[in-house]
């Protein structure tokens, strides 16, 4: 089924692409300019699942981000795992921790669950600035031994990247897989009409908490990736408020509810961001010019880009999912 | 024992003003069913005009009030026109995202003129002492000015032709429209007073406590506790929902260090959500 699918074999070709280039004469510059795209798509389509698929709002999807970053560099450097295993068990972690967030703030419907995502976020913020065990609000080290079962920093780092994008392609495959799976036309059910999708036998509370923690997955490993890569994390930082805020605006201009979209949207604004970020006369406003796009993409083009290119030529639904 | 009796004294004096803004955003939720995201923005340029004002003309604090309490308004319709009026009627998803967009370009602009540092506003009235505490005065003319402020919205919802048709809009569009009233021109003046409520209790927090352009954010949090505790579209109930976090938030102060308030005040909106999905004032079958 899924070999069927084009898109399956475009993110294949998206994710060798990301791989090879870098490695073309060594550009470690260009490397790390695409490890924050691959992030961002990891970010984006992971919250496609909770926006796109399920039409609800997650204000703190950064916390699976940030909390896969503690417990895996707790696991790495406090008990020395070797860098992959200490990732899953941080994706699997977060993800339980997920799924009990799930069965209880899921029960409140559309907006009330949007407020509640604010409060995870602020709430788990909060624990983590107190918790003694993660260093509070100096957060932990990354000690140089950790890199050695690697062989060495300069190893370490290229190993990350590709792993970085091996979870990138998962995540828009794992995205791609539950499009068209019976789980996920529940999703779209109740988010088209959660009442009536109720009525016809889909278990409401309980498809969003195994969304929620599905979704939780994949960023909660790249987390723990992205800060052995960084060699430290703080609360500051693991936490930051402003890319959870981004990634719906990634997700809305590349437009939710689709695949493509998310990784459009995350690229673009991405490469847009570093741009504004590095400009020194931009840099200030960057957090302006992101909401006035969101703002326009909202009033003039709800489905976002792939919603625009689907009424340009509606047979691209077919093969752009 | 008598520690704990003063804490909570002081928490009930700011709670009143946790109130004063969660009436803000419980207005404008009961009445056009959006969760306004740019609240903590809001309170945040109320914080900031009281520092301007208070810089410029070294008056006293609460007559400032009244000019931050107009330009809150007005600001209030501004907002309406940008990103609440072509989304009151599309799905949720759309105004949360519309007045989260505007949020962001708030805060944008904040960050650009005054960065993320501390600001405070300096002026302090004479306390009262009683035994071995202190109450200072800021603290009790801010509960005073918060009560004073939601005593005056409540009798202009109750006692006046446009805040009656405010409550009709609220209770039911369609019948409001029938009767005559113009629901456009009602839910941007629901909507300004919203923002002029979120802006006084913002510019009263700035008399009381340093603060960030980013400052907002932990009162916006306080206003959706408050706001669900009361019930929706209740704005006085909103009020007395505010002392009682206030109260609660004293109460604790004393054994847990500050940095977890967050976390509790989470957990209680929560608990009332699931709970109380009506507010603890609301009825069981509105």
């Amino acid at each position: 089924m899924m070999l069927r699918r084009p898109l399956f074999w475009m993110i294949l070709v998206l994710a060798a692409v990301f791989a090879w280039l870098p490695q073309h004469g060594n550009n470690v510059a260009l490397r790390e300019d695409l490890i924050l795209v691959a992030v961002a798509i990891i970010l984006t389509s992971n919250l496609n699942l909770m926006i796109g698929y399920t039409g609800y709002v997650n204000f703190g999807h950064i916390v699976f981000y940030g909390l896969g970053g503690y417990v895996g560099l707790y696991l790495m450097t406090v008990r020395s795992w070797h860098l992959i295993p200490a990732a899953l068990t941080a994706g699997v972690a977060v993800s339980l921790l997920a799924l009990l967030f799930g069965l209880g703030i899921l029960r409140l419907r559309g907006a009330y669950f949007a407020l509640a995502t604010i409060g995870v976020l602020e709430a788990v913020q909060a624990f983590v600035s107190n918790f003694e065990s993660w260093g509070r609000s100096t957060g932990m080290y990354v000690s140089f031994e950790s890199y050695a079962p690697l062989g060495g920093p300069k190893h370490a780092l290229w190993s990350t990247y590709f792993l970085v994008i091996a979870v990138m392609a998962l995540s828009l495959i794992l995205s791609l897989g539950i499009r068209r799976s019976k789980f996920g036309l529940g999703l779209f059910a109740i988010r088209e009409d959660e009442d009536a999708a109720i009525v016809l036998g889909v278990n409401a509370t309980l498809y969003k908490a195994i969304i929620y923690s599905v979704s939780a997955f994949l960023p909660a490993v790249a987390g723990a990736l992205m800060f052995f890569k960084n060699g430290m994390i703080d609360p500051s930082i693991a936490f930051e408020y402003m890319l959870s805020l981004e990634g719906i605006v990634m997700l809305m201009l590349g437009g939710q509810g689709t695949v493509a979209g998310s990784a459009l949207g995350a690229g673009l604004y991405e490469r847009l961001r570093s741009y504004l970020l590095t400009s020194p006369r931009l840099s200030a406003f960057h957090l302006v010019i992101a909401g006035a796009l969101l703002l326009l993409v909202i009033r003039l083009a709800p489905g976002g880009l792939i919603g625009w290119l689907y009424r340009l030529a509606p047979r691209s639904r077919e093969v752009i999912e | 024992m008598s520690g704990i009796l003063a804490s909570m004294i002081d928490g009930l004096l700011i709670g009143s003003v946790y109130g004063l803004a969660a009436m803000g955003l419980s207005l404008i939720w009961g009445v056009m069913d959006v969760i306004n995201l740019t609240h903590g923005a809001m309170i945040a340029l109320g914080m900031f005009g009281m520092y301007l004002l208070f810089g410029a003309s070294a008056a006293n604090p609460y007559l400032l009030l009244i000019p931050v309490i107009a330009a809150g308004f007005f600001l209030g319709i501004i907002v309406y026109w940008l990103s609440v009026s072509w989304v009151i009627d599309r799905p949720q998803l759309m105004s949360l995202l519309s007045t989260f967009a505007v949020n962001m370009m708030v805060i944008g602009i904040g960050t650009a003129i005054w960065s993320t540092s501390p600001y405070n506003v300096n002026f302090s009235l004479p306390g009262i002492t009683v035994g071995a505490y202190t109450f200072t005065g800021n603290h009790i003319a801010a509960a005073v000015s918060a009560v004073v402020i939601a005593l005056l919205l409540e009798l202009f919802l109750y006692r006046t032709r446009a805040g009656k048709a405010i409550r009709a809009v609220a209770d039911n569009r369609d019948a409001a429209e029938l009767m005559g009233i113009s629901s456009t021109r009602v839910l941007m003046v629901a909507f300004a007073i919203g923002i002029a409520l979120a802006a006084a209790s913002g510019a009263l927090v700035s008399t009381l406590f340093p603060f960030t352009i980013l400052s907002g954010a932990g009162y916006q949090l306080k206003s959706f506790v408050v706001t669900v505790l009361a019930g929706l579209g209740k704005p006085f109930g909103a009020l007395v929902a505010g002392v009682l976090l206030g109260l609660l938030e004293g109460a604790v102060s004393p054994f847990i260090a500050v940095s977890w308030i967050p976390l509790i005040e989470f957990g209680l909106f929560v608990v009332v959500l699931i709970l109380f999905p009506r507010g603890i004032f609301g009825r069981a079958n509105a």
